[in-house]
Parts: structure tokens; C-alpha cells; sequence
């Protein structure tokens, strides 16, 4: 069995301070991932998918049903139980800027995963270069600052934080949306590259169709903190059944004049007809 | 797989100590506090005379070659006074800045970080500290126990507290907030370990430059203390000096100047200390040289060959916008100009939807911000025209500008949200730029304004116009502004990025209300965006930017399917939509 990660009627519920409301973020959210899958999350922003992808790294409450990872419990890990998981689960976030430590150089921030593990400094550098070589970037890296990087750049150096402990599932939060057109899709390669080298799995979040599309294998469309379809890549896609994917499906541009006419006016038919 | 790495230059930013000390200012404080600091460690080998040691045939001496600052009521040397006193001054002051620091940062991080019943606690006592009336509760202490300047100064560091608990609080939640503190929890570092890595690192410096300015109220507060009699009057301090030289103020005017002096230094150098150090940390282009009009342009790279796709129908319409050989520049920080765009020829028809389509850095923001008169600041043009139907607009003045902004030339912005002013409701945002521009009265004005929020798409426009920005959605807030532009019936709208903030089914709404309003007024649109699919779905012609050059422009239809710049090529080959899907999963080999 290949079954790596499982989640299973998920709710993430934040508790409201004083007079608000809770807030309910998600709600019964059930899927899988396999070992090296990738899986993509799409929908808008409010639809819970970076909540969903917070549950599976311990950084959001849940509130009620399971992540197992391996056949183990991780819903409620402890502290210790999660800094072991850490060898396993690695995130990459969106925001290249914030995520990296203005301060720190790129040695400091990609050596930190391992210095938790007690790492000799020697061989913490020699890792910190195998990683750099292995998203394409120089040695010399290593020197510098996360400032002197371009956006792309820089989402290449917390690829290589996620990938220094080789785990076995990187959680990727929108991690192509704040790059360039070309940027993204050198960016996006690497992904898949790094996927078929090393076997590691993605829960790959985006609100972008055509990139989940072109990334997973299978993919799940979250609304309003529910997974409304999920299942093969292709079929989601490109013959969605549920409403609120083909709404997504044909607000998205087709980049093509003529195409895009047609996709304009068949998203006005079914809107006018009430069928998205 | 292609990288792009420059090779940058690894250049090694001078410490903040260095640039501190290089600053004027900031050399006399330090050096003041480091000679206080030398004086009241070396007392007894530096001080002429013992401070104690009365002179009563000696008294109210003026200064001379064996007093250098004379002595005082009961002839004590004043100099050897204010050298002891320094030493005094400096320790009591240290203790109640230690008090403040010590409660201060410790709670603000413990409250800042963890939050919980703490943070309240700790918010609510702050609360009730900064609420006390300061030197009140010293004087108050000293009645209850005993008139000493060590515990004076320990309750004014509890006093004080409050002012580095707020600074520590705020900070922390800022950086906690950072993605990057995130990533370490994943990566399984501990809590002390990220305050100490991570927290630590980004309260330091506003935390000295507190200090500054909190060492500088101490000394104050504690001269103060002394010259009301609070402390021992035999111990030598600034303060006792001082409160001896007001008796004296007529006989000897110099026994109040030189106390007042030491104090009035010593205080005004720490705080120098923290504003030089403020804005060494704040400003990085601080003593670089300014820019001067006509300055050389130092960054002009060969013009390249535009490839233009003939379109003859196109060509017969009348201008309405024509842009020649526009070149917008920076100052580089070396006393000249860095272009960001070089030199590039557009015009827009009337009636006419322009695409400019380019990737971060490419100029096309400057661009459009150009022709609206709007560069952010230092920018400016540094060659070329642009002529808004007839009317000259490069080198106009801020009164020209008035009769085409808003009127003639509207602007749609990127980020809905940030473009609303938060302390006006919606109606009162739409309603005063008609009242000015189509000199309407209000009455008129409003009626309008529920009707334009009514045509795009607004439920309820009447409610709308009395809500404020905070009370709608991001893509109501687009619609808002939208009705704002179109409101005075402009010729040309300028559209920045108009959709790359919305949700794409939002954005697919907000595209459908801009062509229809486009159709129905027949106005030009000048749309700034990075999205092909913007540009297919709204434009009638494209210019595709790069590195603030125009490398290619002609109709969209032949743009997207006869591309001849490998630039546009590259753009086009990068579009992942339409492309097959990744297929199906295999399991990786070793694992059944």
C-alpha cells in the first residue's frame, strides 16, 4: 500500500475572541495522498485550502477528525511528536518575501531544519550546497542575503529548506502565484523534476487551475470549507462535474481571442441559465 | 533548466555602530557618554580634589587655575563634585533602566508570543501602570520607605516598564506573523529557539533606541529627584549641585550653569544617540547624492527594433493618446539618473481597449503612472511627449493636469481596497469628484451615483452609498471604484493590474462589467496587466513590454497567433492553459 497521508472528515474551527463568532474553516474534509502523488487543492480565497494544507503541518486547530500520516495519528501531535514529523512534512509558502529571514543568510536559513537534528556544522554545509545545486542555484548563495534574490530565486531557496530532511510530503501553498509568467514555469519544472529524483509527495494549493492542472495527478476543489469534487487530474478539469468547478472552469481567460469569446459567451449561457 | 543568477557583488554593509558614528551627531553623543562613562569609573585618579572635602576659607570661589569650575557654599571642589556625581548619576540611572528593561521585554515577549491569559494580564497592567502619575508614586515611595535614590529609581523602572512592553509586544506579533516563523515551527525548532533566532533579532534595535530615550528621561527625572531634596545630600550628584547652586543663583550664577550644563548635555546626547541611530537603521540612501535636473542618465541600453504588425484599419482611427519616445528615470543614488523606461512610442485610438502587457520590472506600471502625472516619488520624465488629445501633458503642471484628471482621464487601481478612503462612505467618495468636475449639485450628483453603483452591479445602491470600505467585499470595492471612474465620463481609462487582486470568478464579473461600459460610452481603455488571458478576453491591441522597452505591438488576434519577438514567444510558450494535464499516477519503484 502506498497510502502516505489521509485525512478524514477534517472540521478546523477558530475559536471568535471576546463577543465573535467562532469560525468555522473547514468542514468534514476527507482526502489522501499517496507516496510521491501529487495532489492539487484548488479554490478562491475563504475556501479553506491553505487552512486545509496548516491542518496537515500542525499549524491550525482541529477541531474534529483525523490526519494520519503512515497509519499514524498527527491531528494532535505534541510538540516532540511534531519535531519529529518535521523529517516527513515540509511546507513551501507563498509569499517568497516573508518567508525567508531578512536577516539570516541563505546558510543560516537553509541549515536551521538541520541544526533541530544536531547536525555538525561541516556536514550541514555540505548539505546546504547539495541543496543549492539541486534547485539551481550557485554555491555562493550561501553567503548572501534573502534581499539580494529575485521572487523566483528566492522560492528556490525555501524549496530547498523544505527538501533538506528529504521528507516524504512537501505541502506547497500557492507557492508559483507571486512569480512571473516565465519565472512560474521554470519554477513549476523544478517541482516536477524534484518529484520524479527524489519520490516526495505534494499537496500542492493554488487558486489556479491551469497550474494544478498541469502539476497533479489528482486534484480536490474546495468551497467554502468544504471539498465540493475530487478525483483524477484530467477529469476535473477538463469535464468537471460539480457546479461550482465548472463556474471556476469558465470564469478562468482562455489565452486566445477567438477561444475566449466562445468561453464567454457559454459562461453567460449557463449563467443566464442558472446551471453554474 | 536556466537560473539567472547574477552575479552580484558581495558588498559588506558598514555596522549600524559605524554608520552612527560616522554621522556627526551621533560621534558627539557617543563620545559624550562614553567620557561620563570614563570620568565616574577613574573618580578617584582623574577628580582634583576629594568631593567631600569642605573648604571653609574657600567658599564661593569662581573658577581659577586651581578650581577649574570654583567651588561651592561649604568650598567643596564643584568640578570634583559633578566628576563623583556623573558616577552616581549614571549607576541609578542603570538600575532603573535594567527594572524597565528587564520587566518590559520579558513580558512583552512572553505576552507577544504565546498570548493567551498572559497577554491580557499583562496588557490590563500596563494599563493601570501608564495610568499612575509617575513622580507622584516616587515621592509618595520615598515617605514609605526612606528617602534612597536606588529604590526611587528601581520604581521609576517599573514605571517605566510600560514603554519597552509596548515596543517588545508590537513586534513580536509582527514577526510572529511572518511566514518565516511558520516555516521554522515545520521544520521542528522549538520556542526558544525561535525568539532567540528569529523574535530576538527584530526587537533589538527599536529596544536600544528606547533605551536612548528612556536613559535620557532617567537622568532628568533622577537630577530632578535630587534637587527636590529626595536622596542622600552628602553623596556628590548632578542633582544635589544643582539644588546647591539655586540657593546661590544671585551670588554665583556659574554654581547653577555648570550642573545645568553636565545635566542638560548628558540627556540631550542619549537622545541624539536614538534619533541618529533611528535613522541610520530607517535610511539607506542617507548622504548620497542628490539628483539635479538634466542629470546624466546612467543605465541606456541600445534601442531595439520594435516589431510592429501592420494594421491598416486601425491606423485610419483618430489618436487620442500619443506617447512619443517617453523615457522615465530615478535618481541612482550617485547624483544621476537610473531609466527604468527607455524611450518608448504607444498611442491609443479613441474608443480603443490597449493592452500593455509586461512582467514585474518591465515599466509598464511607470507607464501608465506617467500619463496620469501620478510617478511615484523622485520619478520623472526624463525625455519625450505625451499628448492627450492635443493637449501636451509632459512638463504639466499640476493645475493642467486638473482639467484632464478625473475628467478626461480616469484611473482604475490594482488594489481596490487601499484606493477607498477608510473615514469616507462609499456615497461621499463618488458623489464629490462629480460635484467638482461636472460642476453638478449634490442632489444631481447623488442621484447619479446611485445610479452608476446600480449599473455595475451593486445590490442595493442606496444602502452601499452610506457604508464605508471595511463594510464591502474586495470585488464590490473594484465595482466602487469602476462606477468612480466612469463617473465623469471620461475619454480614456487608465486600468492598473484591474483584476490581479480578485478571485477569478470575480475577476471574470469585473471583465465583463469593464467591456460592456467600454462598449456602451465608448471609451479608450489603457490596460496594464501580466495576464494573457485578460488581454484575450478585453483588448483590441497589444504592446508587449521588457525591460522598459516596447519589444512588440499590433492587433491581439495577430499578436497571439503570429508572434515575432522571441520574447512575446517565450511569454506565449510559458501559458500552461490548454496544456495536457500531468497524467496518471505511478507508484514510485520499491513501493507497492
Amino acid at each position: 500500500m502506498s497510502e502516505l497521508l489521509r485525512v478524514t472528515d477534517v472540521d478546523v474551527t477558530y475559536k471568535g475572541k471576546g463577543l465573535k463568532k467562532d469560525f468555522k474553516a473547514l468542514n468534514g474534509v476527507s482526502l489522501d495522498i499517496r507516496a510521491g502523488e501529487c495532489v492539487g487543492l484548488v479554490g478562491e480565497s475563504g475556501s479553506g485550502k491553505t487552512t486545509l494544507g496548516r491542518a496537515v503541518l500542525g499549524l491550525a486547530p482541529v477541531t474534529a477528525g483525523s490526519i494520519t500520516m503512515e497509519g499514524k495519528e498527527i491531528a494532535h501531535a505534541s510538540r516532540s511528536q511534531r519535531r519529529e514529523l518535521a523529517r516527513d512534512i515540509q511546507v513551501v509558502f507563498q509569499d517568497p518575501y516573508s518567508s525567508l529571514n531578512p536577516s539570516m543568510s541563505i546558510e543560516q536559513i537553509l541549515a536551521e531544519p538541520m541544526m533541530v537534528r544536531a547536525w555538525t556544522k561541516n556536514d550541514a554545509s555540505i548539505r546546504v550546497r547539495e541543496l543549492l545545486d539541486s534547485v539551481g542555484l550557485p554555491s555562493d548563495a550561501a553567503d548572501r542575503r534573502p534581499k539580494e534574490f529575485s521572487g523566483g530565486q528566492r522560492q528556490r531557496i525555501a524549496i530547498a529548506r523544505a527538501l533538506a530532511l528529504d521528507p516524504k510530503l512537501i505541502v506547497c501553498d500557492e507557492p508559483v502565484s507571486a512569480l512571473d509568467l516565465t519565472t512560474q514555469s521554470r519554477v513549476l519544472d523544478l517541482f516536477l523534476e524534484i518529484q520524479q529524483r527524489t519520490g516526495v509527495a505534494y499537496l500542492f494549493i493554488s487558486h489556479d487551475l491551469a497550474v494544478v492542472r498541469h502539476l497533479s495527478h489528482r486534484v480536490a476543489v474546495m468551497y467554502k470549507g468544504e471539498i465540493v469534487e475530487w478525483g483524477d487530474a484530467e477529469q476535473v478539469t477538463s469535464n468537471p462535474q460539480h457546479a461550482y468547478t465548472k463556474r471556476l472552469m469558465m470564469a478562468a481567460p482562455v489565452p486566445n481571442p477567438v477561444e475566449q469569446k466562445v468561453r464567454r459567451d457559454e459562461r453567460r449561457r449557463l449563467l443566464d441559465a442558472g446551471l453554474i | 533548466m536556466s537560473t539567472n543568477v547574477t552575479a552580484t557583488k558581495k558588498v559588506k554593509n558598514p555596522s549600524i555602530l559605524f554608520k552612527v558614528l560616522r554621522n556627526p551627531m551621533g560621534a558627539f553623543s557617543i563620545a559624550w557618554v562614553l567620557l561620563l562613562v570614563v570620568l565616574s569609573i577613574f573618580a578617584p585618579i582623574i577628580s582634583p580634589f576629594d568631593p567631600n572635602k569642605t573648604d571653609i576659607y574657600n567658599t564661593l570661589v569662581a573658577p581659577n587655575a586651581e578650581h577649574w569650575l570654583g567651588t561651592d557654599s561649604a568650598g567643596r571642589d564643584v568640578l570634583a563634585r559633578l566628576i563623583y556625581g556623573s558616577q552616581f548619576s549614571l549607576e541609578t540611572a542603570s538600575v532603573g533602566i535594567a527594572v524597565a528593561l528587564f520587566i518590559g521585554v520579558i513580558a512583552g515577549l512572553i505576552a507577544g508570543y504565546f498570548g493567551g491569559w498572559f497577554d491580557t494580564l499583562s496588557n490590563w497592567t500596563t494599563s493601570l501602570i501608564m495610568a499612575l502619575p509617575g513622580l507622584v508614586v516616587i515621592l509618595a515611595a520615598a515617605t514609605v520607605l526612606g528617602s534612597s535614590m536606588w529604590i526611587a529609581m528601581a520604581i521609576f523602572g517599573v514605571l517605566l516598564s510600560p514603554a519597552y512592553f509596548r515596543l517588545v509586544y508590537v513586534q513580536v506579533r509582527a514577526v510572529k506573523a511572518e511566514l518565516f516563523v511558520d516555516a521554522a515551527k515545520v521544520s521542528g525548532l522549538g520556542d526558544f529557539r525561535i525568539i532567540s533566532r528569529h523574535v530576538l533579532g527584530a526587537v533589538r534595535a527599536p529596544v536600544i533606541i528606547q533605551t536612548g530615550v528612556i536613559a535620557s528621561i532617567a537622568i532628568a527625572i533622577q537630577s530632578g529627584l535630587l534637587f527636590l531634596g529626595l536622596g542622600d545630600a552628602k553623596e556628590p550628584s548632578w542633582g544635589s549641585s544643582l539644588a546647591d547652586g539655586f540657593k546661590k543663583m544671585y551670588n554665583m550664577p556659574t554654581l547653577l550653569a555648570f550642573p545645568s550644563l553636565v545635566i542638560a548635555i548628558t540627556t540631550l546626547a542619549l537622545a541624539i544617540f536614538a534619533n541618529t541611530l533611528r535613522d541610520e537603521i530607517e535610511s539607506v540612501d542617507k548622504g548620497r547624492k542628490k539628483t539635479k535636473a538634466g542629470a546624466a542618465v546612467s543605465n541606456a541600453p541600445a534601442k531595439v527594433e520594435v516589431i510592429v504588425h501592420a494594421d491598416v484599419a486601425r491606423d485610419a482611427k483618430p489618436k487620442l493618446l500619443d506617447v512619443k519616445d517617453l523615457a522615465i528615470g530615478y535618481p541612482d543614488g550617485n547624483g544621476g539618473v537610473k531609466q527604468v523606461v527607455h524611450g518608448i512610442t504607444l498611442d491609443i485610438r479613441k474608443g480603443e481597449v490597449m493592452g500593455l502587457i509586461g512582467e514585474s520590472g518591465s515599466g509598464k506600471t511607470q507607464t501608465a503612472f506617467s500619463v496620469l502625472g501620478l510617478l511615484p516619488k523622485g520619478g520623472r520624465l526624463v525625455s519625450g511627449s505625451i499628448v492627450f488629445d492635443g493637449v501636451q501633458l509632459s512638463g504639466a503642471t499640476a493645475k493642467d493636469y486638473d482639467a484632464v484628471r478625473g475628467g478626461r482621464i480616469a484611473y482604475i487601481p490594482q488594489e481596490p481596497m487601499s484606493n477607498l478612503d477608510p473615514s469616507f462612505s462609499i456615497g461621499t467618495q463618488l458623489i464629490e469628484p462629480m460635484v467638482k468636475v461636472l460642476k453638478i449639485s449634490k442632489r444631481e450628483a447623488r442621484a447619479r451615483a446611485v445610479e452608476l453603483l446600480e449599473r455595475v452591479g451593486i445590490p442595493n445602491p442606496a444602502l452601499t452609498m452610506k457604508k464605508f470600505p471595511h463594510e464591502i467585499s474586495g470585488g464590490q470595492a473594484q465595482r466602487v471604484l469602476i462606477a468612480g471612474a466612469v463617473s465623469c465620463n471620461p475619454d480614456l481609462i487608465i486600468a492598473d493590474e484591474p483584476t490581479t487582486a480578485l478571485d477569478v470568478t470575480v475577476q471574470a464579473e469585473v471583465l465583463d462589467l469593464l467591456r460592456d461600459l467600454q462598449a456602451e460610452r465608448h471609451m479608450a481603455l489603457l490596460l496594464v496587466t501580466h495576464n494573457f488571458g485578460v488581454v484575450a478576453d478585453l483588448c483590441d491591441y497589444l504592446n508587449v513590454m521588457k525591460d522598459g522597452q516596447i519589444v512588440e505591438s499590433g492587433n491581439v488576434l495577430e499578436i497571439f497567433q503570429n508572434a515575432k519577438h522571441p520574447y512575446t514567444q517565450s511569454l506565449l510558450n510559458s501559458i500552461l492553459e490548454g496544456g495536457p494535464a500531468r497524467g496518471a499516477y505511478v507508484a514510485p519503484k520499491g513501493d507497492n
